[in-house]
């Protein structure tokens, strides 16, 4: 496994959805192929991996998931803070950044 | 039962405001073809599937669709960010902006909004699963269209994800028909509805 402690927020963003992505899809593969113990393997290992990078995730930087949310060490309420999907990169708040009523 | 992830299926990052473009991408959240009438056709049909192998295949598909239907609306979102009333005149996109300003709402390109006839639950698993594999198909199409209409690579690159998805939900899906045809009678796979009439079983729910 990689060493998660090491990764940037946006590296380990990434690692999320890669590992994350290999888990949606095997899901489906096994849903038709029950039996096929590479892909039952393949589900594990790529499991166990995303698990522990949200688990890392929302101890650095904010949870992504409510099953995540009690491991955030603060006291306020993380879920809310970190910034919604949506949002992309390019903006760091939501609905006030123009702060400005019609042009 | 469902929990939300606070992170895109892939992730989206577009720049530049596009809004004839956002209008022709919207068409995905609630066109004819989009990712509304995916989510709810595959959710809805399980119900009536007569096996846990079907079940799992159009729950699993289906919540992967809600997740395409959050691209998608992340993708209009981001393209309608800051535009001018002057961009909004010249890309003709004052009809839509007039009754939604720049919010999210499920339509069709063509302005023809969402409506539940876009998709059907028959009851008849063998019927509900043809128009899946059709489904995908007709969105993968929708899909073409769009990068035949777009260049900007920061918009194309999740549409090429969205529309890789397409053929594999298609692949799925035929497994599903297979699977299912295996348990039936093959000299009469047509003739009734295997759910209503003929309730198959299957391991580990086999009687």
């Amino acid at each position: 496994m990689r060493n998660l402690c090491q990764l940037s927020q946006s590296q380990l963003f990434d690692y999320i959805n890669k590992v994350s992505f290999a888990v949606n899809d095997i899901i489906l593969f096994l849903d038709s192929h029950p039996k096929n113990q590479e892909a039952l393997a393949y589900f594990h290992e790529h499991s166990e991996l995303r698990n522990a990078a949200l688990k890392e995730y929302a101890r650095r930087f904010g949870p992504l998931t409510i099953d995540t949310a009690n491991d955030a060490a603060s006291n306020s309420w993380e879920w809310i803070h970190q910034k919604w999907p949506w949002e992309g990169g390019s903006c760091s708040c939501g609905t006030m950044r123009n702060d400005c009523s019609i042009r | 039962m469902w929990n939300y992830e606070k992170r895109l299926q892939y992730p989206i990052n577009i720049t530049q405001p596009n809004a004839q473009i956002a209008q022709v991408i919207m068409s995905q959240y609630g066109g004819p073809d989009g990712e509304m009438g995916a989510s709810m056709r595959y959710l809805s049909q399980r119900f009536a599937m007569p096996n846990r192998q079907a079940m799992g295949m159009l729950t699993d598909i289906g919540t992967e669709e809600l997740a395409h239907l959050e691209m998608v609306a992340t993708i209009v979102t981001q393209l309608t960010r800051n535009l001018s009333m002057d961009e909004i005149k010249k890309y003709g996109f004052d009809k839509y902006y007039i009754d939604h300003t720049v919010g999210i709402w499920p339509q069709a390109a063509g302005g023809v909004p969402f409506n539940a006839c876009e998709f059907q639950s028959k009851g008849d698993p063998i019927t509900d699963l043809f128009e899946d594999m059709a489904a995908e198909q007709k969105a993968r199409t929708t899909y073409d269209n769009i990068l035949r209409l777009v260049k900007d690579p920061e918009v194309a690159d999740p549409i090429r994800f969205l529309r890789a998805r397409e053929i594999v939900h298609f692949q799925r899906f035929g497994e599903t028909l297979r699977i299912l045809q295996e348990q039936l009678d093959s000299q009469n796979f047509y003739a009734f509805n295997p759910s209503f009439d003929a309730p198959t079983t299957c391991p580990p729910c086999a009687k």
